[in-house]
């Protein structure tokens, strides 16, 4: 048996079942070209996408290039702030990208980007009555973790802390408990800004890690993606693996000296 | 008639339908959705789907982003 990772250790999320726990997103890279290096140096098999405005001018191309990749699109609400506007980006990308995935997001305010839980639990639970399969971007918070899962969500998707920040995981307790609780798949999404984070996320508990801007704006955007696969597989092993209880005081490693 | 296309005011012929909009504005009609006041027009009706005078039509396409 690899001791890299187990044969097995698919990612399931709904009826979509992925190898890698790196979930990339789009935003943020400097050009395609760039964008396109950092998404094979991270394996990922999710990426998401935005859903905006066409014109004559605008192209296809990061579709054409996730297609090309072989990577599964995950459309997102961005920008939505309402339930209305989310539940209706959501059909307009099932029905452009043939996928009845989506990344729920709602937000409250562009300062913060916080997630509105209110109009956040109205769009989910239409979007599950709608078929979706509804990956929604919420707070860290357990109580709404539990009523997104009760509403039928695929996955719940806890920030670590607020979009673009590179703040990490503010509230790893808050996550632990989500994780606990959850009966499905929870994703840290959001906060992430080095590697070392999205091995805590995975140590913690979290299924799978979603990140954009940690990779797709830092100097060596490949570099940093290579970074976050191992991050990701790193924790994901060492949660598994079952880490040492803490202690107060020492505890020597090496034999006691004859008296 | 008078429509607006993702916010700009166009003209368009009298009983024209969403397909006749995309291709008058060369828009892609590949990964782009359409939205009529609101409503999601399904890819199989652009072409019998006629447009009312002020309607409000939406396309959207996948940007980089998220």
């Amino acid at each position: 048996m690899s001791m890299e990772k187990p044969a097995d250790d698919a990612l399931v999320i709904g009826s979509l079942k992925i190898g890698s726990r790196l979930i990339m997103g789009t935003g943020g890279a400097a050009n395609l070209a760039v964008l396109e290096r950092a998404l094979v140096a991270s394996e990922t098999e999710l990426t998401t996408v935005a859903m905006r405005r066409v014109d004559a001018a605008t192209g296809t191309g990061v579709l054409d290039l996730l297609r090309r990749l072989g990577i599964e699109i995950l459309p997102n609400t961005a920008g939505c702030r309402t339930a209305a506007e989310a539940v209706l980006t959501a059909r307009l990308a099932r029905e452009a990208l043939e996928t009845d995935l989506v990344k729920l997001e709602v937000i409250a305010d562009e300062r913060t980007l916080l997630p509105d839980p209110i109009e956040l639990l109205d769009a989910a639970e239409q979007l599950v009555a709608d078929g979706f399969t509804v990956l929604p971007y919420t707070n860290d918070d357990p109580v709404l973790a539990r009523k997104l899962e009760q509403a039928g969500c695929a996955a719940v998707m806890p920030l670590g802390s607020p979009i673009g920040t590179g703040l990490g995981i503010r509230n790893p307790h808050n996550i632990a408990m989500i994780v606990e609780a959850a009966g499905v798949p929870v994703v840290l999404d959001a906060g992430i800004g080095t590697a070392s984070e999205a091995a805590q996320a995975m140590e913690l508990g979290c299924d799978a890690v979603l990140l954009a801007t940690a990779v797709t704006r830092a100097a060596d955007p490949e570099r940093m993606a290579h970074a976050m696969r191992l991050g990701v597989q790193a924790g994901r092993a060492a949660r598994g693996a079952g880490r040492i209880p803490k202690r107060y005081w020492a505890q020597a490693s090496s034999p006691d000296l004859p008296e | 008639m008078r429509i607006k296309v993702n916010g700009e005011p166009r003209s368009v012929a009298d009983g024209a339908t969403v397909a006749d909009v995309l291709t008058a504005l060369g828009l892609p009609s590949t990964g782009v959705a359409v939205a009529v006041d609101g409503e999601v027009v399904r890819r199989a009706d652009w072409s019998v789907s006629e447009l009312d005078d002020g309607a409000a039509v939406e396309v959207l396409t996948a940007v980089q982003g998220g």
